[in-house]
């Protein structure tokens, strides 16, 4: 009962977010929020940008690939040189050169993939000015990409898409700064530390022990995590640590937080294309996904642990509670994982890895589906869109017709990048994780034996892969062989999709929109949801149900068995 | 080209003051002067209340974490949520056998949160049925009446956040603490 009404509380709260938020949305990147124009201007002129220039596909995309370049380069050195700079209260050597890069390029691919626990690896200052900052600057760059799709879809005759450095700086100014700030105090009220002291350091002469504490700058950073759908936590439990998430109502605003970008901004699809049903029809079609996954991953959990139930001393009337928090319980738990494996961000409040198998699965297929239900910021919709010409392709094969979006012609070139743009992320996963299957470098990483280990491994390069960045964790990532093969696929799951997105909006945004006539093919209504729903669901059905099918689901028939 | 790379540059700069700097200390401050409690660790005399600490029981209430499990870091510091068992772990079906007898030869019966692990490992509370299951072995201990420990019990229960969000649970420090001058009260 008190879940339903969690449930219909965050469902209001976003339908009045999707509304406002999202015609906010639109109206930023149209540049009519100017309350810090003057800021603004200063940032322009020192980046000497004309903030009403426009940039075509191409320049957008170079600037898009150096400024990440430089980002990752930037980061790495912070991380490499941490132990020389100040705001080090534990005195941390520098980074490894493996494992620095890969953790720069999971941040600023906005995967947040952490090879390392937080609290005994990292400065505080490294979590500030490296990770805080591209956690806000890749949400950003998202967004922005999305955006420029949407230009191309809703101009014609015209190549420009936008100016990044424009879209980069309205982004982190007048979307995510405000919002992460609010949030922020909200959980260092709640209990999250927001200190720059070092460690608490505890004598309880009760039962006499003794603690050290690590502390640190965390509610602030908590924020722009689930805001951006980051999902990268200042220490190594994630949203489980009760300094991150002190109280259910974190645990809420989390998943507010993460839902509330990728989900409003089919609104300002629909607003900037002039058919608020237009993004309607994508919304529904998430909404849809995410309501059966979540679910059926809420009752997989409340069912019991096998491998507790195997040892007969307990019932689990409350669900499997291996890895997760009391002050949360398995509903509220379950809503935020799902939540963050439906979208990029990856953030946990409890441990993935002790989900029952076929919660598991449900967390494994969000990823595999594309993240599309909402998604990450910006990713979400960019590659809803992509399956959605998909869809209408395949839609106008079926009733012989050429196929169109929004008055665009969908042709040859357009189909090719957008089955480029979806197909990169599966052919990643697979190799990848058939290399780590085969070499023992790979086989030696899994905690766990028997199909947990292959899903550890599986789910590794899914979340990568997918920049996710939550982890079944009993995987040992910190070794030269997933830093780097985890870093490919980071990289390839970020830029191979955004650079055949940024080549579809300047195509489209080219070409002449042709008027509607009575044999459109209507993509602004259930139907057209249906159809976009099943072109995901097989495209990511074949092309992982083999693997799936020797980690969780085998786990799921292997009634007895334990390894 | 060049002017992208120069943009690239400084727009990093820029945007690694105002977000790695600015925004984390301004949230520093007003973190630190309005909540200054919870901004700090929420410590109190005996330790912190969001953080576990290994009780013993019978003479404590025990939370979900016998110690075996946490690992410490440099400076022994607490390092949250390490490796976590799968679902078809015999690892882990072995480790609730054996802290289930454990629990038994302290006269507890077993209850489903006390013989599993949290994800942070540092889980700080207990549900009121694993509470209660440990009254019967603790009264007994303590030479106390069961009652008494119930009624404490009820004290520092923490309901549903607004009637509805998350767990009713019981924050094992704090029902320690009260335990405390229970039995100092007794012996008086």
């Amino acid at each position: 009962m008190s879940f339903a009404i969690t449930l219909l509380i965050l469902f209001v709260a976003l339908g009045i977010s999707w509304r406002y938020f999202g015609s906010y949305m639109a109206n930023v990147y149209q540049g009519r929020v100017r309350f810090l124009h003057g800021f603004e201007k200063i940032i322009y002129a020192i980046l000497d940008v004309d903030e009403e220039s426009e940039q075509t596909w191409k320049g957008y995309a170079t600037s898009l690939i150096l400024f990440s370049a430089f980002g990752i380069l930037f980061t790495y050195l912070i991380l490499r040189f941490q132990g020389f700079l100040p705001l080090n209260p534990l005195h941390f050597g520098s980074v490894s050169p493996a494992l620095a890069f890969n953790t720069s390029v999971s941040f600023v691919s906005n995967t947040n993939w952490q090879n390392y626990a937080g609290e005994t690896t990292l400065s505080y200052l490294s979590q500030m000015i490296g990770l805080t900052v591209q956690q806000f600057v890749s949400a950003s760059v998202g967004i922005g990409v999305s955006i420029a799709l949407i230009r191309g879809l809703a101009r014609k005759n015209n190549p420009n898409i936008g100016n990044f450095w424009v879209d980069l700086v309205r982004g982190v100014l007048y979307i995510l700064l405000p919002i992460a700030f609010i949030g922020g105090l909200i959980f260092v009220g709640q209990g999250a530390v927001q200190t720059l002291a070092g460690p608490m350091v505890i004598h309880d002469a009760l039962n006499n022990i003794n603690q050290v504490i690590p502390r640190g700058p965390v509610g602030f950073m908590e924020s722009i995590k689930q805001l951006g759908t980051n999902g990268g936590g200042f220490f190594n439990a994630n949203g489980a640590h009760p300094f991150e998430d002190p109280t259910a109502l974190t645990l809420i605003l989390s998943v507010f937080l993460i839902l509330i970008i990728p989900v409003s901004l089919t609104y300002t699809f629909g607003k900037m294309v002039n058919s608020v049903k237009q993004g309607l029809a994508l919304l529904m079609a998430m909404f849809i996904i995410f309501s059966i996954s979540l679910g059926i991953g809420v009752y997989a959990e409340m069912q019991p642990n096998p491998a507790v139930a195997q040892s007969h001393y307990v019932k689990q009337v409350n669900g499997n509670m291996v890895g997760k928090e009391t002050r949360f319980g398995v509903p509220d738990t379950a809503l935020y994982n799902i939540t963050s494996t439906q979208t990029s961000t990856g953030s946990v409040a409890g441990a993935n890895d002790s989900f029952t198998p076929l919660g598991g699965l449900v967390l494994l297929s969000g990823m595999m589906l594309g993240e599309v239900s909402p998604g990450g910021v910006g990713s979400g919709l960019y590659t809803i869109l992509l399956f959605a010409l998909i869809a209408v392709f395949i839609g106008g094969l079926m009733i012989g017709r050429t196929p169109e979006y929004l008055g665009k012609k969908i042709q040859s070139k357009e189909v090719k990048l957008a089955a480029l743009g979806v197909l990169i992320m599966p052919i990643t996963v697979l190799i990848i994780t058939a290399i780590a299957v085969s070499v023992q470098a790979g086989i030696s990483g899994p905690s766990n034996t028997g199909p947990h280990g292959f899903s550890e491994i599986l789910y590794a390069f899914t979340s990568q892969a997918n920049n996710n960045g939550s982890a079944f964790a009993g995987l040992n990532g910190n070794t030269a062989f997933y830093n780097i093969t985890g870093s490919i696929a980071m990289i390839l799951g970020r830029f191979g999709i955004i650079i055949p997105v940024l080549a579809l909006a300047g195509s489209l945004g080219a070409k002449q929109t042709v008027p509607t006539s009575l044999g459109t093919f209507k993509t602004d209504n259930p139907t057209f949801t249906f159809l976009v729903i099943a072109v995901i669901i097989i495209i990511g059905g074949l092309t992982f149900f083999p693997a799936l099918s020797l980690g969780p689901i085998i786990e799921m028939l292997l009634h007895g068995r334990f390894f | 080209m060049i002017s992208n790379i120069k943009r690239s540059i400084l727009s990093c700069v820029i945007l690694l003051i105002l977000c790695g700097l600015i925004y984390p200390l301004i949230g520093t401050g007003i973190g630190q002067a309005l909540f200054h409690f919870q901004a700090n660790g929420s410590q109190i005399k005996q330790g912190s209340m969001l953080i576990e600490q290994n009780w013993k029981g019978p003479q404590w209430f025990q939370g979900r974490n016998d110690g075996s499990v946490i690992t410490l870091g440099p400076d022994k510091v607490l390092i949250s949520g390490t490796n976590q068992p799968g679902p078809r772990s015999k690892q882990l079906e072995q480790s609730v056998v054996q802290r289930a007898q454990q629990l038994i030869k302290e006269g507890i019966i077993p209850a489903n949160d006390l013989v599993t692990t949290s994800g942070s490992l540092l889980d700080p509370d207990i549900s009121v049925h694993d509470a209660n299951v440990q009254v019967p072995a603790i009264a007994k201990y303590h030479h106390i009446k069961s009652s008494a420990l119930y009624s404490l019990i009820k004290q520092v229960t923490v309901h549903k956040q607004f009637g509805f969000l998350g767990n009713t649970y019981i924050n094992v420090l704090e029902l320690n603490i009260k335990l405390s001058h229970l039995i100092k009260t007794v012996k008086k």
